[in-house]
């Protein structure tokens, strides 16, 4: 098991190797004058030249490519002009508000569509199977922002039934303090439920909004897969052998039909990761992702840089994590690798 | 409530059939309309009975044998008749009564053994399920009991298999383990659905003896279901023959193969490859075309130099991981040395003289298509030397053979008439493609008669040119792939099981189509089969290969009568022999 | 190659017709998408000669006005007319669509086609920039090219096209790699034709449809995508129309209850998307040989 997750890390080193050349080639080599964004929109050319030599943007690109390194091996990842705080330290204190963001989304929408999924399939042609298909189709149709805006119309400003779309607590409270990071979990782990139930409040709208936008994939693929695994020879054999639906379904069918919808987890977190972008500038979070939108608009690159650099690493170790857990299910991985 | 009881109790009294039915008439529901699969089919089977149930593609025994299990697909439904199990109406019986049935009374083993278990549960673990299921076990004893089951299928290593999953298995293995599955709650009706089908000949005669040795044993009924008429003569009491969902004949296995009554039956049993005929016995009765010439007993090989002589050709593989250059860069090179190359092929030298056919035997694994390959120059040898007219033709990349002056003389008759037509293109199309890429020029009006007359010699009717692969019947395809083989008149023509994806009698008529090509366009052949009754009919010599090596090389005739290998000998008496 | 041209054609068409309208009676949700593509099409050719207002107008009297007979889809803050806008706008969209799959089709098909029938280092190379991509969550790597090359529809059009390149790759590569060693390309091979001529005379024409539902899917992403980025702020400017900036600009006033100026520019997206998706999943349907009888 250890060597198995040491050989899925290596698969990995690649990864981050092409996300760093990649980074650094965005900044660098394409067009555009990098000193002139570093120096933000106002500076004179002495500013930007005097900026070109401290980045060391002056030397040969191999040379610049090695100080880029060494900065991101130490954590440099520059400053931020608009906060005046290194990009580390910011990506670091806004990440959580993503994280519980995304992941809470994301649960909500296993939770519905895998059984979703599993049911369409077993009652091929159903009244559940054509919602599925609907909320397949549809869902991947929905541009998570405007879904996140009609939300807030019908729940906030005609139902009242959240708050306005202005962060991660309302400003009565006070965040919780800092054991995870998630004022959710943070909250109930020291009893403070009044805080817990304003977090949840926030919160449960833009999480709705990222769970109607991953919905379709898992749905899909889970009754796909299911369909597949429904039709194949040895659920055939298992019916011949008399075992119970129930055993067939869960314990034979859907195991199996796991496997894919585990590698379609790896492309919905590149969707939720992105759309959690959107979702953070419709409900004014305080995520990563609404810093780099900030700092986009001042034309403030190095937190961009940062921002994209740290998605992408967080993206690599996520489908590290799906790699060792697809691994757990299959054997035939687990052995032949 | 017990049902075992309630069935044993029924025989004690007027001893019914085990299974009765009666007037079956299965229905599937289409685009088009309900279809007919099954109709009017009566069979009976008592106890310790063995039923084999025989019929081409399409013929209804499948099906036949699901509706008695109640394991049809949604569309399918019991139109008419009824299925009487032990007492118990199958046909109107709750699901619940049905599903206790299955797998503990009637059991069902199927095709594709591999395919038929759960590929991520450990066999042991699936046979306990079944155990438990039906109360033979409970969690705690269950292991141990499916062990003694795996020990009753003769698995060696019982408790080490017990852990094994599906893929680490080998096909016969994976049958062996179906069987165990079936046979674990000592049900007393076994259906087997073609389980033999893909399996090697040696491993299709471990498993039958195994699966009529475990019925004799127990009192088991069997029905077999099968497309070779053979295999079902060889192990049956009785035969049920059916075509096109109706049961066309039934009788013991003896009578059928003696005085079979039905025309299909005749049809079939001397399409049925066997001991002591030749290739135009196969065909159905006065259809044998009178103009053809005579059949060459055993056509005297030509004096003069071989055409092709091979001189110990090897063909070596890396062990094959999975991953790409950096999964080989980072997680491969502890085991980088326990890699030795595998060989396929391993230093094999034979001749073929010209005009005659050389068959290539063996069982799957054997290195025969891999040497069929190299010969064809479709895959580069790792040594060795390939001999065409004279020339070292195994000297050239395979990759620039394809513009050599000695690509037309050589070509290949398909494993998969499917598969080897692209879909996309007509039957004129593709029988066009090689006249266009290397013929003489031809063009428009020429090219077309050209293909015509092609389409004559292979006998497909003209209309049938301007069809599309998917438009095509099995043999329709075959004939338009030979036609392509020999549109440049080659001289030397592998034929890569081209008739193994083919119904019997579609077979017969295909292998007396290549016999008379032979002999009237003056062509070699060499054959690579696994089926030695076919081999003899076609083939002057023969070479039978095993692990990469030549084990026996000689006259057909003589090896087939006296082998004088061990292996040689193994494979003939694999074949299953009728009671004749 | 006048046989080919005279008998390949007429039982094809003659099938995939009848075939096509069998999809559309069993599915007539499909036949409503191919609606919904026409008027797509028909707005993005002709919708700025007969929209009834100048999209870039200003009318501060009329500013904030709900739907109604004259204004059908509303007006925005500086009272210019929504729905004129709307229309407007799907030239923009669509080529910026059509565009950024063109290229990618054409690149990433090519490629993918390459790797999976030649193997060898043109797939270790092909592979290994598609993985480099695909490590990136990809809207975010938009939003980097973008941020980087500059805030111009030309970068929106490229970086849409990177993020899809994976994607067609993946499908091309897998097609021509089932492929590769099929009979009839073996076939082919036997008949002199060269590797060149195989790839393109032999796979590509079969892997043709699957490509086309790809096209069809990804369109709808690739609104999406460039929707994603004007609404914050990459790309596209105001007071250029097009459907994510529109959204954007109507965001605030959502919590103030003036819905219009956001919900029909997003409907209008939210179809369109739609329209595509359907006809992607009609044409798989169409391609799919499972369901081909």
């Amino acid at each position: 098991m250890l060597a198995q997750i040491a050989r899925r890390l290596a698969t990995a080193i690649p990864s981050i190797i092409g996300v760093i050349i990649v980074t650094f080639l965005l900044t660098r080599v394409l067009p555009g004058d990098t000193a002139a964004y570093f120096a933000g929109p106002a500076a004179t050319p002495q500013a930007i030249e005097e900026i070109r030599a401290k980045l060391g943007l002056d030397k040969p690109l191999p040379v610049q490519f090695v100080a880029y390194v060494k900065d991101l091996a130490t954590g440099n990842l520059g400053n931020s002009l608009t906060t005046g705080q290194p990009v580390l330290d910011d990506l670091r204190a806004r990440l959580p508000a993503s994280a519980e963001l995304t992941l809470l989304g994301l649960l909500l929408s296993i939770l519905i569509a895998v059984p979703l999924g599993i049911l369409a399939a077993v009652r091929q042609g159903s009244w559940i199977d054509h919602l599925c298909r609907i909320v397949a189709t549809a869902g991947v149709s929905l541009p998570v922002f405007f879904t996140g805006l009609l939300l807030v119309y019908v729940f906030y400003f005609r139902l009242g039934w959240a708050p306005a779309p202005l962060g991660r607590l309302d400003f009565f409270y006070s965040a919780p303090p800092d054991i995870t990071g998630f004022y959710l979990i943070d909250s109930l782990a020291t009893g403070d439920f009044e805080t817990f139930r304003a977090a949840f409040s926030q919160i449960w709208l833009p999480a709705v909004t990222l769970a109607i936008f991953s919905l379709a994939p898992i749905a899909r693929m889970t009754r796909a897969s299911m369909l597949a695994v429904l039709a194949s020879d040895f659920v055939r054999t298992a019916r011949a052998s008399g075992l119970k639906p129930s055993k067939i379904v869960l314990g034979y069918a859907f195991r199996n039909a796991l496997l894919p919808v585990i590698t379609t987890l790896g492309m919905v977190f590149s969707f939720l990761l992105g759309a959690n972008v959107l979702v953070e500038k419709v409900f004014a979070w305080p995520g990563i992702g609404s810093y780099a939108i900030e700092a986009l608009i001042t034309s403030d690159y190095a937190p961009v840089q940062g921002f994209v650099l740290a998605m992408a690493i967080l993206y690599v170790l996520l489908n590290l994590a799906i790699d060792i857990l697809y691994g757990l299910v299959d054997p035939r991985v687990r052995i032949e690798a | 409530m017990n049902i075992r009881t309630d069935i044993a109790h029924g025989a004690n009294h007027m001893q019914p059939p085990l299974l009765d039915v009666q007037d079956l008439t299965v229905e599937f529901a289409t685009r088009r309309g309900a279809v007919r699969a099954v109709e009017k089919v009566n069979l009976t089977l008592g106890r310790g009975e063995t039923l084999g149930i025989v019929g081409e593609s399409g013929s209804g025994k499948s099906v036949t044998s699901y509706t008695v299990m109640r394991i049809l697909d949604r569309a399918g439904r019991i139109a008419e008749g009824t299925i009487t199990f032990g007492g118990v109406d199958v046909g109107n019986a709750s699901e619940s009564t049905v599903r206790a049935l299955r797998g503990r009374e009637m059991s069902m083993i199927f095709q594709n053994p591999r395919a038929a278990l759960n590929p991520i549960r450990k066999v042991g673990k699936q046979i306990e399920d079944v155990l438990i299921e039906h109360v033979q076990a409970q969690p705690s004893d269950a292991r141990e009991k499916a062990i003694e089951v795996l020990k009753a299928v003769r698995i060696a290593r019982p408790e080490e298999r017990y852990h094994a999953y599906p893929f680490e298995l080998s096909g016969g293995m994976c049958q062996r383990i179906v069987i165990a599955l079936a046979l674990a709650c000592r049900p007393q009706l076994l259906i087997a659905d073609e389980p033999t089908t893909g399996l090697d000949v040696t491993t299709q005669k471990a498993v039958m003896d195994l699966v009529v040795e475990l019925a004799r044993e127990r009192n088991m009924a069997t029905i077999l279901i099968t497309h070779d008429l053979g295999l079902a003569a060889a192990y049956c009491d009785r035969v049920m023959v059916m075509e096109k969902g109706k049961v066309v004949e039934s009788a013991t296995a003896e009578a059928i193969f003696r005085a079979p009554q039905h025309v299909y039956t005749r049809k079939l049993m001397r399409a049925t490859p066997r001991p002591g005929i030749g290739l135009r016995d196969l065909l159905p009765e006065g259809t044998v075309p009178e103009a053809a010439p005579p059949m060459p007993a055993a056509m005297p090989a030509k004096t003069g130099e071989p055409l092709l002589v091979v001189e110990n050709l090897v063909k070596e593989y890396p062990r094959q991981g999975s991953g790409g250059g950096f999964a080989k860069l980072f997680g491969r090179s502890a085991d980088a040395e326990a890699d030795a190359p595998f060989r396929a092929v391993d230093g094999i030298s034979f001749e073929v003289a010209r005009g005659e056919s050389l068959g290539l035997v063996g069982e799957s694994g054997c290195g025969k298509s891999t040497t069929s390959m190299m010969v064809m120059r479709l895959a580069d040898p790792t040594s060795g030397r390939i001999l065409f007219d004279g020339e070292d033709i195994g000297a050239m990349p395979a990759r620039r053979f394809a513009r050599s002056s000695f690509r037309p003389r050589i070509q290949l008759v398909f494993q998969d008439p499917t598969d080897s037509l692209n879909p996309r293109f007509t039957a004129a199309r593709a029988i066009a493609d090689p006249l266009m890429r290397m013929g003489t020029g031809l063009g428009g009006g020429a090219l077309r008669a050209r293909v015509e007359e092609l389409a004559g010699l292979v006998g497909l009717p003209t209309q049938f040119l301007d069809r599309f692969p998917h438009q095509l019947s099995g043999g329709q395809k075959a004939r338009v792939g030979i036609a392509r083989a020999i549109a440049l008149d080659p001289d030397l023509v592998v034929l890569d099981e081209p008739t193994a994806a083919l119904d019997v009698s579609v077979q017969a008529v295909v292998l007396n189509l290549l016999q008379d090509l032979k002999v009237r366009l003056g062509m070699s052949y060499i054959f690579v089969s696994h089926d030695l009754e076919v081999v003899r009919m076609l083939c002057d010599r023969v070479i039978v290969m095993r692990a990469g090596r030549i084990v026996e090389e000689g006259r057909t005739a003589e090896v087939m009568a006296a082998p004088k290998a061990d292996y040689t000998r193994e494979l003939l008496s694999s074949i299953p022999h009728p009671p004749l | 190659m006048s046989l080919a041209t005279a008998t390949d054609a007429p039982p094809a068409r003659d099938n995939l017709f009848s075939h096509a309208r069998h999809i559309m009676a069993e599915n007539p949700v499909t036949g409503i998408a191919f609606g919904l593509f026409a008027l797509l099409v028909v707005a993005a050719l002709i919708g700025p000669y007969v929209v009834p207002y100048d999209p870039l107008a200003s009318d501060t009297a009329a500013a904030l006005q709900p739907p109604s007979a004259t204004h059908w889809f509303g007006t925005d803050q500086l009272g210019r007319d929504i729905f004129s806008r709307v229309v407007v706008a799907s030239r923009l969209d669509m080529t910026i669509a059509v565009a950024s799959v063109a290229l990618v089709f054409v690149v990433g098909g090519f490629a993918g086609l390459a790797a999976g029938y030649f193997g060898g280092w043109t797939d270790q190379i092909v592979g290994r920039v598609s993985d480099t991509i695909m490590a990136f969550p990809l809207f975010v790597l938009a939003m980097g090219i973008v941020a980087a090359m500059g805030n111009t529809v030309t970068n929106i059009i490229i970086a849409t096209a990177i993020i899809n390149f994976p994607l067609y790759v993946r499908v091309a590569r897998a097609e021509a790699n089932i492929r590769r060693e099929a009979g009839f390309v073996q076939a082919a091979r036997l008949t002199g034709n060269s590797e060149l001529r195989i790839l393109l005379g032999q796979i590509a024409p079969n892997i043709l449809p699957i490509m086309m539902v790809q096209v069809s899917l990804t369109m709808g992403y690739a609104i999406l995508n460039a929707a994603g980025l004007s609404f914050i702020g990459l790309g596209v400017r105001p007071p250029t129309p097009e459907w994510g900036i529109m959204v954007a600009e109507g965001a605030s006033f959502i919590i103030s209850g003036e819905w219009w100026i956001a919900f029909f520019p997003g409907v209008t997206l939210m179809l369109a998307v739609f329209c595509f998706n359907l006809l992607g999943d009609g044409l798989r349907d169409l391609v799919d040989p499972q369901r081909r009888t």
